[in-house]
């Protein structure tokens, strides 16, 4: 049971990943990560899976590479070379692995058996065929991950969270004077930290390219964030939902920023502020919840929320979702805005 | 059992693999935190795998449905969505620490930063 674009795409991405493996060139190797990313998501709708298609994307190719941008430009450009082409010891525990790996394969139900056990398992069932009564939402998955196991939602919203202090806590303290990313990083100062020496033989151009890619970031960002909002609120009904629409909402931030520079974007949203709202998302969800159990429920039992259960349910999904977004959004930007503030041009930086 | 019916799985376990080789084999630190990212996606993939139902489609109900449509599995789904967005905490927790090194050490080359702790 194969079809062309699933064996084509797996393809594409075998060849991605070789690239990346050998690429020396991080920055090269950064643009491939996104181009893996996209295929994957691809891939993803393929198998079906919508709502992990557009994490996938929104994450895989906007965030991440952003972040490893940031990276980039405060660090190194290039890896070293290897003192050997391809390393033995670690190739042999790859294939012993991968061969051990594939033997436990042979015993897997085929791809797309309705008879697996994962598809005739009582909760599976249960989701599929009761949801709608239970829960309402025809998003089966925003249901699941809202309400049937909003319990563990809260918990990776705590992580995300977590990890954003953690990231805070490393960098955001003392910070390198003037090593601010204060003009945009298409200025020629900024760029060249991006692009390297060869940057200098671009100027008579540059005029042109700052032009263009400023006009249409400002056409671009109203219809992202919209986007950002019409996924967050739309997340029961269709593909969507808190997480999705938090990264959404964060790319056409960072992307403004990137183009204009950090300090107009942080006029807009001050780290003050983001570090609020990261905290306030988590809050607000552990707040849901305890109201529930105030109002005579369990925790997160959305359904004693209003007068029917269905409508309570529709409620209590909305209003968890909206502190997934503002956590999520806050958590990509104040990361973001963490890397990009450390100095694409800091002082310290060697080449 | 052998057949096209696994080509997902072992895919999946050919793209698992480079990320592992990337992770043991490059002293890099960005190559280190890409290598993983390879890896986190061709997990997150091995489940979707699993997910995926033949004849079936995306599990969102289809409105006036009464059984006779067939649904991929949503449980997976609902805990790789998840698991992305940890992902890229965690990868921006791992970034952060490869600035903080570099800053410390002025490398990001693996063997570099041993030997220097090595001197001090």
């Amino acid at each position: 049971m194969l079809n062309l674009v699933d064996v084509l795409l797996f393809f594409f991405l075998a060849v991605t990943a070789l690239g990346l493996v050998r690429l020396r060139d991080l920055f090269a190797a950064t643009m491939l990560l996104s181009l893996f990313s996209l295929l994957s998501a691809g891939l993803f709708i393929v198998m079906d899976a919508v709502d992990v298609a557009i994490t996938e994307a929104a994450v895989g190719a906007g965030i991440s590479t952003m972040l490893l941008l940031a990276t980039l430009a405060i660090t190194k450009r290039r890896e070293k070379a290897p003192r050997r082409e391809v390393e033995l010891v670690p190739l042999m525990v790859v294939l012993v692995v991968g061969g051990a790996l594939v033997w436990g394969t042979l015993e897997m139900p085929e791809y797309g058996d309705p008879d697996a056990p994962s598809q005739t398992s009582p909760m599976t069932r249960h989701f599929l065929e009761k949801s709608r009564d239970e829960v309402g939402a025809p998003n089966i998955v925003t249901s699941i991950l809202a309400s049937y196991r909003g319990y563990d939602t809260f918990g990776e919203a705590t992580v995300i969270f977590t990890a954003a202090v953690g990231a805070l806590m490393l960098l955001g303290g003392r910070r390198p004077k003037d090593a601010r990313l204060t003009g945009s990083v298409l200025q020629p100062h900024n760029r060249q930290s991006l692009a390297g020496a060869g940057a200098d033989e671009m100027q008579p151009k540059e005029l042109h390219l700052n032009r263009i890619l400023e006009v249409a970031t400002k056409s671009l960002v109203p219809f992202i964030m919209m986007f950002g909002l019409y996924v967050q609120f739309h997340g029961d009904y269709g593909p969507g939902g808190g997480f999705q629409a938090g990264v959404i909402f964060a790319t056409g931030v960072a992307l403004y920023a990137l183009v204009f520079g950090l300090t107009p974007a942080q006029r807009v949203l001050p780290p003050r502020l983001l570090e609020a709202l990261l905290a306030l998302g988590v809050f607000l969800f552990g707040a849901i919840g305890l109201w529930t159990m105030v109002l005579g429920g369990n925790f997160l039992e959305y359904g004693v929320l209003s007068d029917g259960p269905l409508h309570g349910q529709h409620l209590g999904i909305l209003l968890v979702e909206l502190a997934v977004g503002i956590t999520v959004a806050a958590v990509m930007l104040a990361l973001f805005f963490l890397f990009a503030g450390r100095g694409f041009c800091g002082p310290q930086r060697k080449r | 059992m052998l057949g096209p019916g696994l080509y997902n799985y072992w895919m999946v376990i050919v793209l698992m693999m480079m990320g592992l080789y990337v992770l043991m084999a490059k002293g890099n630190m960005v190559k280190k935190v890409i290598g993983l990212n390879i890896f986190q996606v061709s997990v997150i993939m091995f489940y979707v795998t699993m997910a995926k139902v033949r004849g079936g489609t995306a599990p969102i109900l289809v409105p006036g449905d009464a059984g006779e449509v067939l649904y991929s599995n949503p449980v997976p789904h609902v805990l790789m969505l998840t698991a992305i967005v940890v992902g890229i905490a965690n990868t921006a927790l791992a970034l952060s620490l490869v600035v903080r090194i570099h800053e410390e050490f002025g490398s990001i080359e693996e063997d570099e930063v041993q030997k220097m702790e090595d001197h001090v």
